[in-house]
């Protein structure tokens, strides 16, 4: 019979590969449930979870597809368990439809996608950021989605338990983006015990069950959840709903209980919107990058600091809904600004929708299965402060 | 509660009251289905606040709103995986799949296989009326052979599953048939579905008079079930060399019946083992 080490993990330095960090983060925030599917480069989440899962007295289970594994996870969140699913572009593809499902009836869930080389089957074991997009639009109509995309091991562990703190506050979907190489880096970082992290848990309903309206939202947008077996007995649709939680083609219902759900994000704006700003006060050209383009580009800020060059990062660590307000406070000032990313430009599109007509906004973009380089990204900026 | 007289069911108990009139059409199996199903979970005495209703896309997954219950309405051919996540973290939960033949066996064909091979304690009914009714009519994995449905105009060329046995080479725990005209034997049925310890695949011959029944000049309702019935012929199929795609005759009550491992059951022994052994 083999064996595994029951040993409970402590607050400590360890070193710890990016996807095996997501898993222990998982648990420490209380998921107790894990259904997915193996896909490269994403495979050690799954791996991690089917390890320390059962040591939690939680459940690993290895479904037939991607499909089948984020409707697992959904189930079992309908169950009242904190749940999370882990995959790569393919796969989130498969998953989106669930995705959906999960915005619009405001099922808590994490969704891991460690990005690999696209379209298609395109490069399993090569980094991309390649699905920024997807990740904010690849379910069908509006829909609220969380996107954060840590950018390294360390922050991989915090973003995760802050992935299910939102999820499971805010009842959105949320997704964890970052690339093969942050995935597969092994850092030494610090394993907290649950009682050291701020955990946020669902707001279950205590109205009695004949008082309760399903889908009647606070002031912050959210409603209350019932949990099964507790008395409430209701009905949860994919279908466009009323507060009542049953199907409705109401306008104004249909209305209301839509602007509801897209704006209970901004609703909770600071909550939601993380970000950070590197040496931007004063700088002429700011980097707008995130995931492992940003770690390039804080080292080519530090070294054209050192050359004298006014350079700055603003690296969003909450991708969707983009730091709109700080970006437009911090960085549109800057005039030069310069969006390296694994892709051929998407995050690029955002930034230039926001800049004011007399920025200047540049794109540096890899498709070729590579990572950027702190030094490609300083050329780019001595290029653009000589072009004065 | 092993017998009870049908008097004392009270169908309005286990109903959503406040959504009737239902959306059914005149003539439709499935409010039948759906009956049989309310007085199964009667007579086993089911407390409604632990149970809960999974269904999917199509008239067959507008059934589940109807059950006072924790009614789930979830993705097309998803109701599966749903309900196995949820079983699994819910195991206090009765979880009851309701799904059609398009859900289950078109676009939710590989979520089907795999619940009944793993076998974990879900009851899944299947409500087959041969055609998908809420897009309108068209031809479904199902569909007999020569009938006709809007996208098989010139007659369906393509032969269809049975269901059955496509579930019992799965693995499934327990397999069962039964037509909408029988309802006590569709009542037992279920009751045997929702009491076996492990993956109970029923499915439930039902009609669509409204669309199926008038493109095919099959009659209405009454005509439809009684011809069911003459189709339930228990001593013609099994060496039938139509299977595993369905022969115009069809065996009705529970088919087979396996001991195999319970899913969660077994998932829980095995990881209380590993985890005994390592401390």
């Amino acid at each position: 019979m083999s064996t595994v080490s029951t040993a409970a993990t402590t607050s400590a330095l360890q070193s710890v590969e990016g996807n095996h960090a997501c898993a222990l983060a998982a648990i420490a925030a209380g998921c107790r449930f894990y259904a997915g599917y193996p896909i490269t480069p994403s495979s050690e989440v799954a791996e991690k979870m089917s390890v320390e899962l059962p040591k939690v007295g939680g459940t690993f289970i290895q479904m037939e597809d991607e499909i089948a594994s984020m409707g697992a996870v959904l189930g079992a969140s309908m169950g009242g368990v904190k749940a999370l699913t882990a995959t790569s572009g393919p796969g989130f593809s498969l998953k989106q439809e669930n995705l959906g499902y999960a915005s619009m009836a405001e099922i808590p869930c994490v969704i891991v996608n460690v990005m690999r080389g696209g379209p298609s089957t395109g490069l399993p074991t090569r980094p991309s950021q390649g699905d920024v997009m997807q990740a904010r639009w690849g379910s069908h109509g509006d829909h609220p989605v969380i996107v954060l995309t840590p950018a390294s091991v360390d922050e991989i562990y915090t973003e995760t338990v802050r992935a299910f703190n939102l999820s499971e506050l805010l009842r959105v979907p949320v997704v964890l983006l970052y690339d093969e190489v942050i995935g597969h880096l092994v850092e030494t970082i610090e394993l907290r015990e649950p009682a050291d992290l701020e955990l946020f848990e669902r707001r279950w309903t205590r109205a009695p069950p004949e008082e309760y309206v399903p889908f009647a939202a606070a002031d912050d947008g959210v409603p209350e959840m019932a949990r099964p077996g507790d008395g409430y007995r209701t009905h949860i649709t994919g279908l466009t709903h009323g507060e009542n939680g049953f199907p409705t083609q109401n306008p104004e219902q249909v209305d209301r209980v839509m602007r509801r759900l897209l704006g209970k994000l901004d609703r909770n704006q600071s909550l939601v919107e993380h970000f950070e700003a590197l040496t931007c006060e004063d700088a002429d050209i700011i980097i707008v990058a995130y995931g492992i383009t940003s770690r390039a580009a804080r080292r080519a800020v530090k070294l054209g600091r050192e050359q004298g060059i006014g350079v700055g990062l603003f690296r969003p660590i909450t991708l969707w809904p983009f730091p709109q307000q700080a970006f437009v406070e911090i960085v549109d000032s800057a005039g030069k600004i310069l969006v390296p990313e694994l892709n051929a430009g998407q995050l690029c599109l955002e930034i230039e929708r926001l800049c004011s007509p007399s920025s200047k906004v540049s794109r540096m973009n890899r498709i070729d299965g590579l990572a950027i380089t702190p030094n490609e990204i300083l050329e780019r900026v001595k290029a653009l402060e000589s072009n004065d | 509660m092993t017998e009870t007289s049908m008097h004392a069911f009270e169908i309005r108990d286990y109903l959503r009251k406040e959504l009737m009139p239902h959306f059914m059409c005149p003539g439709c199996g499935h409010g039948i289905a759906l009956r049989a199903l309310l007085w199964a979970l009667y007579e086993l005495d089911i407390d409604k606040n632990n149970l809960a209703i999974v269904s999917g896309i199509g008239c067959s997954g507008r059934v589940g709103a109807y059950i006072d219950a924790n009614t789930m309405h979830v993705n097309h051919g998803r109701p599966l995986a749903y309900a196995t996540g949820l079983k699994l973290a819910r195991p206090d939960l009765e979880v009851i799949v309701i799904t059609g033949d398009g859900d289950c066996l078109a676009i939710g064909g590989n979520h089907l296989i795999h619940a009944c091979r793993r076998n974990l304690n879900l009851t899944c009914i299947m409500l087959n009326n041969e055609i998908y009714g809420m897009t309108g009519g068209q031809v479904s994995p199902t569909t007999t052979v020569d009938r006709f449905t809007t996208t098989t105009p010139f007659g369906n060329h393509e032969p269809g599953f049975d269901s059955c046995k496509l579930a019992a080479a799965a693995g499934a725990g327990l397999v069962g048939r039964e037509i909408t005209l029988q309802v006590p034997a569709l009542k037992n049925l279920i009751k045997e579905g929702i009491t076996h310890p492990g993956f109970a695949f029923l499915e439930v011959i039902s009609d669509c008079t409204e669309i199926y029944g008038r493109k095919n000049e099959l009659g209405e309702s009454p005509e439809m079930m009684l011809s069911q019935k003459a189709s339930t012929r228990s001593d013609v199929y099994g060496n039938s060399v139509d299977q595993p795609f369905r022969p115009n005759a069809f065996e009705t009550g529970v088919l087979t019946r396996n001991d195999r491992p319970e899913y969660a059951d077994a998932y829980k022994q095995h990881m209380g083992r590993i985890m005994a052994a390592s401390n």
